[in-house]
């Protein structure tokens, strides 16, 4: 099978989400990476070095590159049926996958945590809050197109040396290629990565507001964490995106997750509840993240997380 | 500036959802209600609208039913209401979705095309880029703060980074978080006069667009649960079983 992974750019480096695509892709066959932006010997080697073999980049420099991106690896993938198309979750891969869709008359699986290639493809999702997984297959004769959720594989080098690069032009795709970036801005959190902090502490509105915060990033200080906050403070202003874990956000699998005044909505727990140990704070015993978490404190974090972290400077 | 807003009926989320046995598709039922995430295009839109004396016309693909929902978002102000209410559009996908709406909103002109980042019950999370595609407009997705007029429209566009600033030519489309703008309630008045608004009802024949969903769903299987855990009522002591478990844990 032809296999393509959409990999692009992230802060000038190559997205470590690239490096789980690739890795899957090349259990179904050789794989041709999609690269946008502006590209690296050391991240083409990365690729490589993961199982890649071939690598397309496009520099859509100052131009929103969607639909120039989309056109141009629709020119790329042909109109094959054996041609699967991994992309990942975030707002530049779902951007071109649905105009690649669009443009070629095919569906998108979403969302995916498992591909399989079995005579036909296949892409495994969790709906309704990850209570039901969904097995869905495209019955369309062209190439198939799947998006997939941040950490559905691990990452393994396969010891691969480096691929092939060719330069792709900028296709000229009219009014829809006419948006262009006048601004980039960096939101940058301090202390471990959040995707792979071994602790993750994280806080919701039932913390009450943004000056709050300083008590999450205190107790991750403490614990060598990282924080991280719910789609509706993110919603709020009080912490930047970047912080967001949940289905639009980041996907974490911490050995220990600390909710704080989190009320465990659908949308926050798909993106938490691969992790080891979750422990939760919140004052409504009704709280549905009670029903995710192994040691759930019905109780107010102004006065738990305090006394906790007392207790932590004790031991130090 | 006349606008067009995306806005989908999903069943009250508070309430359990039903699969149908055999093709596994969401049982919609008849008093469904306006999904969350679209109150903020709808927000979006009115703001814009009312600072350039232009008009809000919403699109919705669903069953009718009770049009509930969509009289939610009539009442926080939009104009009209375009629906598509075909029973052979029931488990459509994402792409069948996006033509039917394409081709709805393209029987007018509009400067902009507001939806949602994604459904609360789908959440395919591409239905608005295949828009873009199909009306050959620019798509500014997951935009976070918006200025339109003059001909463009910039946003702040949120990224795995942080944010980027994008400006295009209009017309366009758009796809707003809901960090974008706090929405509006109706007011009575609002709710009033949203009965006797206009909505148009069609179907996927008056709209010339073939209904065909080229994936279908294989199986569906329940997730087992993380198994319970225990949840204790704090009495000031409760940080001590927290600290239990991070040493269990050997975080410390």
């Amino acid at each position: 099978m032809s296999t393509w992974v959409f990999a692009e750019e992230l802060n000038g480096a190559l997205n470590p989400g690239a490096l789980e695509l690739v890795t899957k892709a090349r259990t179904f066959g050789d794989v041709n990476v999609f690269y946008l932006g502006s590209g690296s010997d050391e991240a083409f080697a990365a690729l490589g070095e993961y199982g890649a073999t071939a690598v397309h980049q496009l520099d859509a420099g100052d131009t929103l590159p969607s639909a120039a991106a989309a056109t141009a690896l629709g020119s790329l993938i042909g109109s094959d049926g054996g041609t699967l198309v991994l992309f990942g979750g975030g707002t530049t891969d779902r951007d071109v996958a649905g105009r690649l869709a669009a443009q070629l008359n095919l569906p998108v699986l979403a969302n995916a945590l498992d591909v399989s290639v079995d005579g036909s493809v296949t892409a495994v999702s969790e709906i309704l809050g990850g209570t039901l997984s969904v097995t869905t297959a495209s019955t369309n004769d062209g190439p198939t197109l799947v998006t997939t959720r941040p950490k559905a594989f691990a990452a393994e080098p396969s010891g691969g040396g480096a691929p092939s690069v060719t330069a792709v032009d900028m296709p000229d795709v009219g009014r829809a290629g006419t948006a262009t970036v006048t601004e980039r801005h960096v939101e940058a959190s301090e202390g471990p990565d959040l995707e792979s902090a071994t602790v993750v502490v994280t806080g919701g509105r039932g913390l009450g507001g943004e000056e709050k915060f300083a008590m999450m990033d205190e107790l991750a200080g403490l614990l060598g964490g990282a924080v991280g906050g719910t789609r509706a403070v993110v919603d709020a202003g009080w912490v930047p995106y970047s912080y967001q874990i949940g289905q639009t956000g980041k996907t974490v699998k911490p050995s220990v997750y600390i909710a704080c005044g989190v009320s465990g909505a659908m949308q926050h727990v798909v993106g938490m509840k691969g992790s080891s140990t979750i422990i939760a704070i919140n004052k409504d015993p009704d709280a549905p993240i009670f029903g995710v978490a192994d040691l759930g404190i019905v109780g107010d974090v102004h006065s738990v997380v305090p006394q906790l972290m007392e207790a932590l400077k004790a031991r130090s | 500036m006349n606008i067009a807003v995306c806005v989908k009926q999903i069943p009250d989320p508070a309430t359990p959802y039903e699969l149908d046995p055999e093709n596994h598709w969401v049982v919609r039922p008849d008093d469904q209600v306006l999904d969350d995430t679209d109150r903020y295009g709808v927000e979006v839109a009115l703001q814009l609208a009312e600072a350039s004396e232009g008009t809000v016309t919403l699109f919705s693909m669903s069953p009718s039913g009770s049009l509930q929902g969509i009289r939610q978002a009539l009442a926080m102000g939009a104009d009209k209401a375009v629906v598509i209410d075909d029973a052979s559009l029931q488990g459509a996908d994402a792409l069948l979705t996006a033509k039917i709406l394409s081709a709805a909103m393209a029987r007018e002109e509009f400067d902009l095309v507001i939806a949602g980042t994604e459904s609360t019950d789908g959440y395919s999370g591409v239905v608005p880029q295949m828009m873009s595609e199909l009306l050959d407009l620019p798509c500014l997705t997951f935009a976070r703060k918006v200025d339109a007029g003059d001909g463009s429209v910039t946003v702040e566009r949120q990224t795995a980074a942080g944010y980027d600033v994008v400006t295009a030519p209009l017309p366009a489309l758009l796809s707003v978080t809901s960090g974008i703008l706090e929405p509006r309630y109706p007011t009575f008045k609002g709710i009033m006069q949203a009965k006797s608004k206009p909505i148009d009802t069609t179907t996927a024949a008056d709209l010339g667009v073939e209904v065909v969903s080229d994936q279908r769903i294989v199986s569906v299987d329940e997730v087992a649960a993380r198994a319970a855990g225990e949840v204790v009522e704090d009495e000031g002591d409760a940080f001590e079983r927290i600290v239990s478990v991070l040493e269990e844990t050997k975080v410390i």
